[in-house]
């Protein structure tokens, strides 16, 4: 087990280094430069030099990554080229917000998720199964941005309702105002995992419900709502905790397109700013930072796995 | 009950694969068909799509990109979907959009499935060396936020309708590479690549006419899974700014040019989302059809 881990502890740090090599080369090609960018179009190319005298952009590309990647080892995330705000302290203010953004998106999955998901197994092949599998399959075919458009222009054309999105509440502050900005953005989030996470209890559900044991829990007499919540269902949601897993480690990169909509000032709008705007410095260390946790959460999943399953052994 | 649906789907499985002619095959599709109602359907809503698509220049009842009535307006005879808020006709729009939605779609996939499939074979039968670092990779490719990913690609090539492509089909490819890696792997203990191993075949012919023909169906299989994936991430870089430039018609910029508008139109957010929503379902609903008749192996892999 031991070895198990750090083997795949290494894994990951050479996964996220070839991570590093790519963002870097790919932000350093793209087109459009910072210092252009900071200075406006009439700068001269003496001040234009100057700047990259001061970013450092003068020095070879390999000097240039090697000194960012000193950085953000330190936990130094560099400092924006637009706005020359640490990029540290600007991830602290955001963080809440994508957190809670997931944490809310989360909640939802597995409040709505899982149990249709457990009823659709349950009563297979019933006109409720139907529902839920048709609803299911919408869900995945319907795109959240369009939802998340019609959400904020509905209640406005025909009510004139806003949400307030002017400025980003903390729920501590006005937790009426706070639910007002995140519970449409949450649940308009939540509508495709809801329904990947329904269809996967449901066919984990039927898988186990198959197995030998089961039919030795209803055959010694349990009735049927005992089978399902103390047998069946303990194995049939191990696939969908790591699921939720790794859905979770793609929202704590903020959710780029949700945040964008509903003006929501987390990660995922600072990523796209950042990479829109060319501020690489603050692209390129977010950038890491979402593939850090979702390495890291991967890890965690893969581990959380050995404990739920005992049949699981890693050597 | 549960055993005899399972037996059922098998049966039509294996009716489906065995090569039959003429009427009897004619027969044995009605069959399947008959047995999957809802890919049915999906067919059906593909095929009017494509179709929309083909012919969108004889259906759209006005030019694209041009002043066509009153800005911002709802459904009315004149405009079946109202009109935007520049005036143009928001069903000519949706009609035009099929198209770019469906070239992307098919292309990126295309693409992503061919490079991915060449990935794969060659991953899974040469092994050692080649199969370490290209499943390195894929796991780092498949680790890492899809958008994300696509967002910094098409940030350093620039948006056009060939760097969608290009960018979508990236996006595809780490995904079929390690499916198809899987089933050559299974695939190579097979007698028939032993027997052309020893009739002198180099690894390349074995790769090319004898693993390559046996894993197609399981290609085709996912890259119809994938067509609804594929068109929702062009319809998200677009309404993101990042896609079809304009003045292409493009049902994910025209949501997005749709949140802008004044006085407020619903109409102009409503229907090309309805457009993308339908042409998803429609591949969606025909890949699990696909998924179950050909591959019995991927059921509910999803």
């Amino acid at each position: 087990m031991h070895r198990y881990i750090a083997r795949r502890l290494v894994m990951a740090a050479a996964i996220l280094w070839f991570i590093s090599i790519a963002v870097f080369v790919l932000l350093r090609v793209s087109p459009g430069d910072p210092a252009l960018l900071q200075q406006g179009i009439n700068a001269t190319p003496e001040k234009i030099a100057a700047v990259h005298r001061e970013l450092g952009l003068d020095r070879p590309l390999v000097v240039q990554y090697v000194r960012w990647v000193g950085q953000v080892v330190r936990g130094d995330l560099g400092r924006s080229v637009l706005t020359q705000t640490s990029v540290t302290e600007e991830f602290r203010a955001r963080f809440p917000v994508s957190l809670q953004l997931m944490l809310m998106t989360l909640a939802w999955i597995v409040l709505i998720g899982i149990p249709l998901g457990i009823i659709s197994a349950v009563k297979r092949n019933s006109p409720v199964d139907y529902a839920v599998r048709l609803l299911a399959i919408l869900g995945l075919s319907v795109p959240a941005f369009w939802v998340a458009t019609l959400t904020l222009m509905v209640p406005a054309q025909l009510w004139g309702y806003a949400p307030p999105l002017g400025k980003q509440i903390a729920l501590w502050e006005n937790p009426i105002d706070n639910l007002r900005q995140f519970g449409p953005a949450s649940l308009v989030l939540a509508l495709g995992p809801i329904a990947s996470i329904m269809r996967l209890t449901r066919s984990s559900l039927l898988e186990v419900l198959r197995q030998d044991y089961i039919r030795t829990a209803r055959a010694k007499g349990l009735r049927g709502r005992a089978v399902i919540a103390r047998h069946a269902l303990k194995n049939a949601l191990i696939p969908v905790v790591t699921v939720l897993g790794l859905l979770s480690a793609g929202l704590l990169g903020g959710a780029v397109i949700i945040e964008q909509i509903f003006a929501l000032r987390g990660l995922g709008q600072y990523i796209f700013t950042s990479l829109l705007q060319k501020d690489f410095p603050v692209a390129q260390s977010l950038v890491m930072y979402t593939a850090a946790a979702v390495v890291l959460i991967n890890l965690v999943v893969d581990l959380l796995y050995a404990v739920l399953d005992p049949r699981i052994r890693y050597t | 009950m549960v055993g005899q649906t399972e037996a059922r789907r098998e049966g039509v499985a294996a009716l489906a694969l065995r090569p039959a002619g003429g009427a009897l095959r004619l027969r044995r599709a009605w069959q399947v068909a008959r047995a999957n109602p809802l890919g049915v359907l999906g067919g059906l809503l593909i095929a009017t799509l494509v179709v929309v698509g083909l012919f969108a220049p004889l259906i759209a009842p006005y030019p694209i990109n041009e002043f066509s009535g009153l800005p911002a307006r709802g459904p009315s005879a004149a405009h079946l979907f109202g009109t935007d808020k520049f005036g143009q006709d928001i069903f000519s729009r949706v009609v035009h959009g099929a198209r770019i939605s469906l070239e992307v779609g098919f292309l990126a996939v295309g693409i992503g499935t061919v490079v991915g499939m060449a990935i794969g074979i060659l991953s899974g039968y040469m092994g050692g060396v080649v199969d370490a670092v290209v499943q390195r990779c894929v796991d780092t490719a498949i680790a890492f936020p899809q958008l994300i990913l696509l967002l910094v690609v098409i940030r350093v090539l620039g948006p056009s309708i060939t760097n969608v492509i290009l960018v979508v089909a990236i996006g595809i490819i780490p995904g079929v590479a390690r499916v198809v890696r899987g089933a050559v792997l299974s695939e190579r203990q097979n007698q028939y690549v032993e027997a052309a191993r020893a009739t002198g075949a180099s690894g390349a012919r074995i790769m090319l006419r004898h693993i390559a023909p046996n894993v197609l169906p399981l290609g085709i299989v996912i890259a119809t899974t994938l067509l609804g994936s594929a068109i929702l991430a062009e319809a998200s870089l677009s309404f993101l700014g990042l896609g079809v430039p304009p003045p292409n018609p493009s049902w994910g910029a025209d949501i997005s040019a749709s949140r802008t508008s004044f006085p407020i139109n619903t109409w102009a957010a409503l229907f090309p989302g309805l457009a993308i929503s339908l042409t998803v379902l429609g591949f969606n609903l025909l890949g699990d059809a696909l998924r179950d008749v050909l591959d019995p192996r991927l059921r509910g892999a999803r």
